[in-house]
């Protein structure tokens, strides 16, 4: 499928920067339940929400100013845990368009720009400056975001420089799915299993049928 | 070439092609899919009128959401229904094995794909779940990956991955008295931290390593996730190819006997390089415990809790605080006879039959604390067939455990099994995070031996004293 290709935008930055945000936390398992659940919900729920449901006020994504954050700045090894792609899509229907953190764990980084997030690696020195940046002035948390030029820039008007791989950006700026480009080398995995099979029998007579 | 190592080889020999940038496109020979994470992945293969493109490598279990009670049948477990239902109606439609609810091979994904003989050395193994490294211990590349991902395999049996780099982890010396494979993972997350293996596929290796029993092999690979890797390894060697042969789908005959052949030349030669190698000598460590909320917040069952007034750095201190606030712990005590409510022993870890017998050991002719509530929910049900048929069963019904059907249960709480809010449970899992058994639940991890003894206890207990 063909996604919406990434614009570059600017718009409210939450701080949460603690580290080894974990799966678990992202999104509860209770919201994978069922095939329809309300992720957007279930995002940082037990964060959120008390025992009764109700928010929790001082949560940073509850506090009036970060309500609407389409950006959040995290901590080391954001993502650890479990492989569930539930929580890209959580950050997403939340409204979270961007990622930084100084360092993420490789599964969620990777569903991350596969459901058209962007995850960018920032120095230790640029998450403090852009902390300082929303701890300032809380009402000025916003942060222009430019994927072309890999920079984010907030209130101070100083452009911080973040890392994206090429291939990432390139796929996320033009709204490239994974399938079909695989699907472009069909003929290279037709081949392959051709010779394969030749060489490893046993991978291929499964007498797996249902 | 003879300076290889065994990921380097196992991976070179299922790359089809680059795709630039430092990508491979990998195929993949065997893909399990388990109900949380394939739903949205057919949908989107139905709304893109693709077809599953191997469906005799591809197959399907149910483990995450059902229902663990004794005898459960489809009207067990209401909240888990949807999934299951919808992925018995995928796997007919696509013609895809499915190893449901009530088939007699179910179980937790990464327990059945070693006991079916579904992984096998030199193979790559995919699965929606991230402890498909657990398929390491054969001398396999498991990977886990996301739902997307599984949409990816159905759709062309292939994925696109960048080459991790290496690290060999060698374990020197010898396992001491109550020292099992979740000891010596758990005592190298207490050294080398959850992030030491980011971006890696790790070979664990050295004496240690080669000592143990293929079972407690899975269980190290099993936690190369929690040590930050997606991948980790072991190369088989004849215990791992007796623990294949005769399996239902391993291969026979002259199958057998070619496959065999290739699979012995599967280790790292003696010249390889790793990027990065890392030694820890395991003879002097105690049996294991995780006082906090990630794995490397773990100590010997024999030391006190740490004093964050001790800890110099101002985060590890702030860390320290909030994890023993959380877990309801004080500090510089002890933590042997902290009491337990719950003891689990199960999940993809330590839910296999070795791990039953180890438990059982302890417990035979004991009975359960009589505050705690104890749970043994079997890997898979052919372990819990062979369990019952050893007499496991009576052993731990007899001293006040529930015993389960099989399924990951309390190692997730995404079914009914939940830890209620601030009790304190030892589990033979893998996660220990806020919440991960339930809202506000306290989670110890160790051993299927720790967690038996600690339900005979009451508390956290030394399992040397049980021996
Ligand atoms: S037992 Fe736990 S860790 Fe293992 S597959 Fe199930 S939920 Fe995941």
């Amino acid at each position: 499928m063909k996604r919406e290709p990434f614009q570059n935008f600017s718009g409210i930055a939450a701080p949460l920067p603690l580290k080894n945000i974990n799966m678990d936390a992202i999104i509860p398992a209770p919201y994978l339940r069922t095939a329809d659940a309300d992720l957007a919900h279930g995002l940082f729920a037990l964060w959120r929400y008390d025992d009764q449901g109700h928010e929790i006020a001082d949560f940073i994504l509850n506090r009036p100013a970060f309500r609407n954050a389409t950006i959040l700045f995290g901590g080391e090894n954001f993502g650890c845990g479990s492989s569930r792609e539930a929580a890209a899509w959580a950050l997403k229907r939340f409204g979270i368009r961007a990622v930084f953190a100084p360092s993420f764990a490789d599964i969620f980084y990777e569903n991350a720009f596969r459901n058209g997030l962007l995850a960018g690696i920032i120095t230790h020195e640029t998450l403090a400056h852009a902390l300082a940046l929303i701890s300032d002035n809380p009402a000025k948390a916003s942060f222009a975001i430019d994927l072309s030029n890999i920079t984010l820039t907030g209130h101070d008007g100083q452009k911080l420089p973040f890392t994206v791989p090429d291939f990432r950006r390139e796929a996320l700026l033009r709204g490239d799915d994974d399938i079909a480009t695989t699907l472009r080398c069909a003929d290279n995995i037709d081949a392959f299993m051709a010779h394969d099979r030749l060489n490893r029998p046993w991978i291929y007579e499964t007498g797996m049928t249902p | 070439m003879s300076d290889r190592t065994l990921f380097g080889k196992i991976w070179d020999l299922h790359r089809i092609r680059s795709m630039g940038e430092g990508r491979d496109l990998i195929f993949v020979d065997r893909h399990i899919l388990q109900e949380t994470t394939c739903a949205a992945a057919f949908r989107g293969l139905q709304e893109a009128h693709r077809p599953v493109r191997c469906p005799t490598l591809t197959c399907a279990t149910q483990d995450h959401i059902v229902s663990t009670e004794l005898n459960r049948n489809a009207a067990s477990n209401r909240g888990g229904r949807e999934l299951i239902s919808l992925m018995a109606k995928n796997a007919a439609a696509h013609n895809i094995r499915l190893f449901g609810l009530d088939d007699p091979r179910q179980g937790i994904v990464h327990v059945i794909g070693p006991e079916l003989g579904l992984v096998l050395p030199g193979s790559i193994v995919a699965c929606g779940d991230s402890h498909t490294s657990t398929a390491g211990g054969l001398g396999a590349l498991g990977i886990g990956v996301g739902t997307s991902e599984v949409e990816h395999i159905l759709a062309t049996q292939t994925l696109v991955l960048p080459r991790p780099k290496t690290l060999r982890m060698s374990f020197e010396g010898k396992a001491g008295l109550g020292v099992t494979a979740k000891d010596i993972v758990l005592h190298a997350l207490g050294t080398f931290g959850i992030a030491v293996g980011t971006g890696h596929a790790i070979e664990y290796a050295g004496p240690a390593i080669r000592a143990l029993p293929v079972e407690g092999r899975l269980t190290i690979c099993n936690m190369s996730i929690e040590l930050g890797a997606r991948l980790g390894l072991i190369a088989p060697d004849d215990a791992t190819f007796a623990y294949i042969k005769g399996r239902p789908y391993a291969p026979q005959g002259a199958l057998w006997e070619s496959a065999l052949a290739s699979w012995q030349t599967l280790r790292t030669d003696d010249d390889a390089r790793f990027d990065r190698e890392l030694s820890l000598d395991i003879s002097k460590a105690a049996p294991q415990i995780t006082w906090g909320t990630t794995q490397e917040d773990v100590i010997g069952v024999d030391q006190a809790l740490p004093d964050p007034s001790h800890i110099t750095d101002h985060d590890r201190r702030e860390r320290a605080v909030a994890m023993l606030d959380y877990m309801g712990l004080t500090p510089g005590r002890p933590i042997e006879g902290t009491p337990v409510d719950i003891v689990f022993i199960g999940s993809c870890t330590n839910a296999r039959l070795s791990d039953l017998e180890a438990a059982a050991a302890i417990v035979r002719g004991k009975h359960v604390a009589p505050h705690v509530r104890a749970l043994v929910v079997p890997g898979s049900s052919q372990v819990k067939r062979d369990a019952e048929h050893k007499g496991l069963d009576k052993i731990f019904t007899e001293a006040g455990f529930e015993w389960r059907s099989a399924g990951c249960s309390m190692c997730v709480s995404i079914n009914e099994d939940i830890v209620p809010p601030g009790a304190r449970c030892i589990a033979t899992s893998n996660r220990n995070f806020e919440n991960r058994q339930g809202p506000r639940a306290r989670t110890h991890l160790a051993s299927p031996a720790m967690a038996a003894a600690a339900a005979i206890a009451g508390g956290i207990a030394d399992v040397r004293r049980f021996a």
